[in-house]
C-alpha cells in the first residue's frame, strides 16, 4: 500500500510539472559571439517573465530551460540533448551560431524536436528538416539588397572577402550566386581567419583589382580588422560589411574605421527614425524602449531574433492547442506575423518566412546608424 | 609590396615572441610554451591600466612591465623551481600547463569578450612605395627594434647579461665563478615575460585582445624561433619578421585560406634542409 501510494504521489507531482510549457533556449552567451547571445538571452528572460506576469500562454506558466553553448558546436549539441532527454522541453529556441545550430539540425529531425534558431545560415533550411525553422532573415536576402543597393548606384565590380567559419562560407556561396542572377561582377575573392590579425595582404590583392565597392561578410572582431585595414590603404572605397556587425559592439572596436561602412540590417536598429506610418514601427520602439530600459544597453538585432522565435513559439503553441495539431505544422501555418525583422509568412517549403524585405540598408555615421535610400 | 611592410609589422611580433623563447631555452634548456599567454596578459594589463583605472598611458605603460617582471619571476618560481627532480621534458609539460592555467585565469578575469584600447599615437597613414603603414604599425616596429637592440646591449655589455651568457655556455663553470644560476634563471623568465607583455602592449591598439590569443602568437612566435635557429638572438629576430612576411607574401600570391599553411610549410622545409635553422650554430661539444 506504502509503495502504491509513493507511486501514486510521484504520478502526481510529474503530471503536475507537466502542466507548465517547458521551452528550451541555446544560447552562446560567453565566447566569440557572446555578444549576439547575450542580447538573446536577455530577451527571451524578459519576454518569458513578462508572459508569465500576464498569465502565460492559455493560462499555462512558461518554464524557461537556457543553457550556454558558449559558441561551441559540441557544447551546443550537448545541451540540446540535455534539453531533450533531462528536461523534456517542448521546443528549442537557438543556437545562436549557424555552425552550431548545423550540428544539431539532424539532433531535431531524430528527437522530434522543434527547433527555432536564431542563426542565419541558409543551410539550417536548404534541405528543408520538417522540425527546423529560423528566425534570422537568410544571408540570398541580405545579398539580394546589397546588390540591388550597389546597381541603384551603378556599382557593378565587387570584391568579396568573407571569414573562413560556417557564417563566412555560407556567405560566400549566396554572394557568388546571387552575383550571376543579378549581373554583378565578382573581380576578387579572398578570405580572413577569424584570429588573423592582419588583413593588408588580401585587401592590398583586392585594391589591385579596382573594384568599385568591397564587401566583407564576417562577424567578430575580425571584420573591425578588415576596416581598419582597408580604410588605411583605400581611405575614400566604399566598404560593404554583412549585416553579422549590426551592433553597437562594432562601432566600439573598429573606431574611426568604421565611419561610412554599409551594411544591411533589421529595422529594429533604426526603429525610432522609422517614418510614423511604418506598420513596424510602433512595435519596435516598444520592443527597444523595454529592453534598454531593463538592461541599460542599447538593442541589437539579434535580441530582436530571439524576440521573433518567442513570439512565434507562443503563437504555435496557442494553434497547436486550439486545432489540435503538432507544433511544427502550427509554425507552418503562421502567416502575416509581423516581427522585427519583417513579415514572417511560413509554408510547409519555407521555414524562414521571411523575404529581401527584411533589410534596410544602413550607413555608420558618427558613430551611429543613419538609414539610406 | 604591401606584404612586406605588413609582414614586417606582424614579424616584429613573432620576433619579440621568438626572443622569449630564445632567452629561456638558452639559460635553463627548456622550451616555455607559456610564451604567447605572456602577450595576451601584455594587452590585458595594458587594457585594465588605461582603460578600467584611467592611468595615463605614461604611468600604465611603465607600470605594466614592472608587473610584467615580477609575473614572469613569480611564474618561474612557483611552476618551474618548486618541480622535484626536474627534466626538460617534464618541465616543457609544466609550461604547457601553465599556459592552459593563465589562459583560463584570464577568461576569469577579463571576461571572453574582445577588448581594445585607444591607439597611443595619432592615427596616420604614412606613404610608402607600393604600399602604405599606418603609425601604430610603425610604433610596433619601432619598439620591438628597440627592445631587441637594447637586450643585445644587455646580453652583451652587462655583467648580470654576461652572466647570462655564462650559463648559456656551461652551468657548472657559471656556478663555480660565481654567478647565482638559480637567479639568473628566475630572472630569464622574468624578461621573457617583459618581452611578451611589451609585445603585447603594442598590439592590442591594433588587433584587440581576447584571452585565447596567447595559442596563435604563442605558436608562431616558437616557429619564429625554430626558422631563424632555437637559441640564436638575432635568428629569433630574423626568424620573425621573416615569417611575418612569407605571411603575407602568401597571403597575396596564393588564395588567402592557405595562408597559414603555406607558412608552416616553409618552416617544415627549412627545418628538412636545414636542421638547425637558418641562423642556428652548432654549439662546440668536446668529446
Amino acid at each position: 500500500m506504502k509503495k502504491f501510494t509513493l507511486v501514486l504521489i510521484i504520478l502526481m507531482m510529474s503530471s503536475v510539472s507537466y502542466a507548465e510549457i517547458r521551452l528550451g533556449a541555446l544560447f552562446s552567451t560567453t565566447g566569440p559571439a557572446s555578444f549576439l547571445g547575450m542580447p538573446e538571452k536577455q530577451t527571451l528572460e524578459m519576454l518569458v517573465e513578462e508572459a508569465n506576469k500576464n498569465g502565460g500562454i492559455n493560462g499555462e506558466k512558461i518554464e524557461l530551460y537556457l543553457y550556454d553553448t558558449r559558441g561551441i558546436d559540441a557544447e551546443a549539441r550537448k545541451k540540446f540533448i540535455r534539453l531533450v532527454k533531462k528536461d523534456r522541453v517542448d521546443a528549442v529556441i537557438g543556437p545562436t551560431r549557424s555552425g552550431s545550430t548545423l550540428a544539431i539540425k539532424e539532433l531535431a529531425g531524430k528527437f522530434k524536436m522543434p527547433l527555432i534558431s536564431c542563426a542565419s545560415s541558409d543551410r539550417i533550411i536548404e534541405p528543408i528538416n520538417p522540425f527546423v525553422f529560423k528566425v534570422a532573415p537568410s544571408d540570398m536576402f541580405a545579398v539580394r539588397k546589397i546588390y540591388s543597393y550597389l546597381k541603384d548606384n551603378g556599382r557593378k565590380k565587387v570584391a568579396i572577402i568573407t571569414a573562413q567559419n560556417g557564417y563566412g562560407d555560407s556567405g560566400r556561396t549566396a554572394l557568388l550566386n546571387e552575383a550571376e542572377k543579378m549581373g554583378i561582377d565578382i573581380v576578387a575573392d579572398e578570405k580572413f581567419r577569424d584570429n588573423d590579425r592582419d588583413m593588408t595582404a588580401q585587401l592590398t590583392k583586392i585594391t589591385e583589382k579596382n573594384p568599385d565597392a568591397i564587401i566583407c561578410w564576417g562577424v567578430g572582431p575580425a571584420p573591425a580588422i578588415v576596416a581598419k585595414n582597408y580604410k588605411q590603404l583605400q581611405p575614400e572605397a566604399m566598404l560593404i560589411m554583412s549585416h553579422g556587425v549590426a551592433s553597437k559592439k562594432f562601432i566600439k572596436l573598429a573606431g574611426n574605421a568604421a565611419e561610412d561602412i554599409i551594411l544591411p540590417a533589421g529595422r529594429l536598429l533604426v526603429a525610432e527614425k522609422l517614418p510614423d506610418n511604418n506598420r513596424f514601427k510602433s512595435m519596435l520602439v516598444k520592443y527597444k524602449n523595454t529592453y534598454e530600459e531593463r538592461f541599460d544597453s542599447s538593442v541589437s538585432t539579434f535580441g530582436g531574433h530571439a524576440y521573433d522565435a518567442f513570439q512565434i513559439f507562443k503563437k504555435a503553441y496557442k494553434i497547436s492547442v486550439k486545432e489540435n495539431i503538432e507544433m511544427i505544422k502550427a509554425i507552418e501555418n503562421i502567416k502575416g506575423y509581423l516581427g522585427t525583422y519583417g513579415e514572417f509568412n511560413f509554408s510547409q517549403n519555407d521555414h524562414n518566412g521571411l523575404d529581401m524585405d527584411a533589410f534596410i540598408m544602413l550607413k555608420i555615421n558618427n558613430g551611429d546608424w543613419e538609414l539610406i535610400n | 609590396m604591401q606584404f612586406i611592410y605588413s609582414g614586417i609589422t606582424s614579424g616584429s611580433i613573432f620576433a619579440l615572441v621568438a626572443l622569449g623563447f630564445n632567452i629561456i631555452y638558452n639559460t635553463t634548456g627548456i622550451i616555455n610554451f607559456a610564451q604567447g599567454e605572456f602577450v595576451m596578459i601584455g594587452g590585458m594589463l595594458i587594457y585594465t591600466l588605461l582603460s578600467i583605472y584611467g592611468l595615463p598611458f605614461l604611468i600604465a605603460a611603465p607600470l605594466a612591465l614592472i608587473i610584467a617582471l615580477f609575473l614572469g619571476a613569480l611564474f618561474e618560481r612557483v611552476f618551474i623551481k618548486s618541480v622535484r627532480s626536474p627534466n626538460e621534458i617534464k618541465l616543457i609539460t609544466i609550461t604547457i600547463a601553465a599556459s592552459i592555467i593563465l589562459r583560463g585565469l584570464g577568461m576569469v578575469i577579463w571576461g571572453r569578450n574582445s577588448l581594445s584600447v585607444e591607439a597611443y599615437i595619432p592615427y596616420k597613414i604614412l606613404e610608402l612605395p607600393a604600399g602604405t603603414l599606418t603609425s601604430n604599425s610603425l610604433l610596433v616596429i619601432i619598439v620591438s627594434l628597440i627592445t631587441a637592440f637594447s637586450l643585445s646591449l644587455f646580453f652583451k655589455r652587462s655583467s648580470l647579461g654576461k652572466a647570462f651568457r655564462a650559463c648559456y655556455d656551461d652551468k657548472v663553470a657559471a656556478s663555480i665563478c660565481g654567478v647565482d644560476v638559480s637567479k639568473i634563471r628566475m630572472l630569464a623568465f622574468g624578461i621573457a615575460a617583459l618581452l611578451g607583455v611589451i609585445a603585447g602592449i603594442v598590439t592590442t591598439p591594433i588587433t584587440y585582445v581576447a584571452y585565447t590569443d596567447g595559442i596563435m602568437t604563442g605558436l608562431k612566435g616558437f616557429a619564429a624561433a625554430i626558422l631563424g635557429g632555437l637559441g640564436s638572438f638575432w635568428g629569433g629576430v630574423a626568424g620573425g619578421l621573416l615569417l611575418g612576411i612569407f605571411e603575407g607574401f602568401f597571403a597575396s600570391v596564393f588564395p588567402s585560406g592557405y595562408k597559414d599553411a603555406f607558412a608552416f610549410l616553409i618552416i617544415l622545409a627549412v627545418l628538412f634542409l636545414r636542421p638547425k635553422g637558418l641562423f642556428g650554430k652548432k654549439k662546440a661539444e668536446r668529446l
